[in-house]
């Protein structure tokens, strides 16, 4: 079996012998299974290589990086503006939370007000993202395990929100929606009805969902108790979000280390207590639902004025101005031709994603482009755990796990 | 916990080894030894008035591009956070282009393994005592560190074979105890 995968002998443990010797010392079967990387229930370009024991997973290591792009040479190379567009494809089904993280940290880093009314579109677009980013993971998760009908529950509400930020920035997916010192562009006028029309539907859909699927027999048997991790081992991971909450840890950086006056906001941290694929899907229902309370309270009280701070070092100034007055026009050029340039320093700034803390660490070095930036995906640490927590569980509980701890390869791999 | 009192405290437990401090937009970067590292974040993950039981990412950076750069050409960067005292560290370890090595501390944390290998196959720094220290994010037959700064941003290589994974699966199942 392995022979196919030995064409060349230029790792120094890649040898048929390699299996051989092995069935020889425990004188039984395993048989060696590749899941992935292009498979449709790896959701990307993962990889896990599986030992099999029947149907049983004996040992298991994974391999990342299929979709591994340079997003972090990439940025060297580009103006901190121009890196927005590659934070899109981090974790792309949430895009506009990437966005966020990543001006938030510039922002940071040069000292730059951001107007309230930017802060508070922020947070909407963020927990939008959010309610999109855990509907997917639950719908897939649920159809990798064979309950189709949620699919189309979940996808057809999430429809609706991506024709809200498609009116929002003019793109579904790869939003680029934030800028350094605010936001591309205001909401348009009906935004507010349409977006209180789409969170009744989601709450309609969420109901359903459930409904469905709490007294599934078959639901219940393919996810209580399966690939269960302990909150130390998750904590020693590095987990962080609704993966670690799920096994019993109340950890939300939007109410540890509150940002964007997270802490005006009303809203619970749900937690699970066993830390298996049903705590991790269920759960996901359940901050869905606080998602909807906290844009329900933003709003309400939606601060009116600017949506871009007028700070000279980041804001383009109004075209008027450009071609008005020589200050606006040196002004432009500045921007366009320099770029925006944060004094040296080194900076990490945190946000809670729907994976969890997605971190940038940005050096500058007082030109244009980022000397170096690091990001920190959250599902790195969650997909580093994959192998140890499907071991000793069957084929289909390993996929019904890589849904429930929710890898985008886009950020995995960067 | 401040970083100025951790600072004390680290330099209280291991005098000698604290290199120096700076302020990074609120967050205290102390300045260490590579070679006590292991030792450091093991007291701070063990002592109860740190509990940095999380290990939050390794940074690896080149500097040899950096403006009036004199220093080592390598740094790397420890993030931590105490999940249970809410506070964080931020440590830094200078790291020479003639021997770039730092102890591993793979043992300590469960995701350190995959972030040295990472800061391994970026920026090639070595830690010693990895089990298994090989590239992560890029294929095995890559040559060189991609995320240095004399590595050309348009330098394509042809990668052909992949990897069979059995270097990782024979030990797996000898941990496993399939002997």
């Amino acid at each position: 079996m392995i022979d196919n995968f030995d064409t060349k002998t230029l790792l120094p443990v890649r040898s048929s012998q390699g299996l051989d010797s092995l069935k020889h010392q425990e004188k039984k079967d395993l048989v060696l299974v590749n899941l992935g990387p292009s498979h449709p229930a790896t959701h990307g370009t993962l990889r896990a290589f599986l030992a099999l024991d029947g149907e049983t997973i004996a040992a298991a290591v994974t391999e990342i990086g299929y979709l591994h792009r340079g997003f972090e040479k990439d940025c060297e190379a580009h103006t901190f503006q121009q890196c927005i567009p590659y934070t899109d494809r981090l974790n792309y089904v949430s895009a506009m939370i990437n966005n966020v993280g990543f001006c938030k940290a510039v922002e940071r880093m040069l000292d730059v007000q951001v107007p309230e009314r930017a802060i508070a579109i922020r947070v909407l677009a963020c927990e939008l993202n959010r309610i999109i980013d855990h509907l997917v993971c639950a719908g897939a998760n649920l159809v990798d395990i064979g309950a189709l009908t949620n699919f189309w529950y979940t996808f057809n509400v999430r429809e609706k929100v991506y024709n809200i930020l498609e009116k929002l920035c003019g793109a579904r997916l790869t939003s680029s929606y934030t800028r350094i010192g605010g936001l591309s562009r205001d909401l348009y006028p009906e935004f507010d009805i349409e977006v209180k029309a789409v969170l009744k539907e989601i709450q309609k859909s969420v109901k359903e969902v459930k409904t469905l699927i709490s007294t599934n027999r078959i639901f219940l048997d393919r996810t209580k108790g399966i690939c269960i991790i302990s909150k130390e081992r998750a904590i020693s991971y590095g987990w962080t979000g609704p993966t670690l909450r799920a096994t019993g840890v109340e950890y939300d950086l939007r109410k540890s280390d509150p940002y964007y006056n997270y802490q005006n906001y009303q809203f619970d941290i749900p937690v699970g207590s066993v830390g298996d694929v049903y705590d991790r899907i269920i759960l996901r229902f359940y901050e869905i639902e606080e998602s909807i309370h906290i844009i329900e309270q933003v709003l309400s009280k939606l601060p009116k004025g600017p949506v871009m701070t007028d700070d000279k070092r980041v804001a383009l100034p109004p075209k008027q101005q450009t071609y008005g007055n020589i200050e606006g026009l040196m002004n432009h050029f500045k921007i366009i031709m320099h770029g925006i340039c944060p004094a040296p320093g080194e900076l990490y700034d945190f946000t809670e994603a729907a994976n969890g803390e997605l971190g940038f660490y940005i050096v500058a070095d007082g030109n244009k482009n980022p000397y170096r930036v690091k990001c920190r995906p959250p599902c790195f640490m969650n997909f580093a755990a994959y192998g140890e927590m499907i071991e000793g569980a069957m084929v289909a509980d390993a996929v019904a796990n890589l849904g429930s701890i929710n890898i985008i390869a886009g950020e995995l791999d960067r | 916990m401040d970083g100025q009192a951790l600072l004390e405290k680290i330099s209280a437990k291991f005098s000698g080894t604290v290199k120096g401090s700076m302020d990074r937009f609120g967050q205290l970067e102390i300045q260490l030894e590579a070679k006590v590292i292991p030792d450091v974040i093991q007291f701070l993950r063990d002592d109860s008035e740190c509990a940095f039981n999380m290990l939050i990412d390794i940074v690896s950076i080149d500097y040899s591009a950096f403006p009036d750069w004199t220093g080592d050409r390598f740094g790397a960067v420890y993030l931590l956070k105490s999940l249970t005292l809410g506070h964080r560290a931020q440590l830094k370890v200078a790291v020479s282009e003639s021997n770039p090595e730092i102890p591993t501390i793979s043992r300590l944390y469960a995701n350190a393994n995959w972030l040295e290998r990472e800061a391994f196959d970026q920026i090639g720094i070595r830690f010693e005592g990895h089990p298994n220290l090989k590239r992560i994010l890029n294929h095995h037959e890559f040559v060189g560190h991609p995320l240095r700064k004399d590595y050309p941003i348009t330098r394509r290589q042809a990668l052909s074979t992949n990897e069979s994974l059995m270097d990782e699966m024979t030990v797996r199942l000898k941990e496993k105890g399939w002997e």
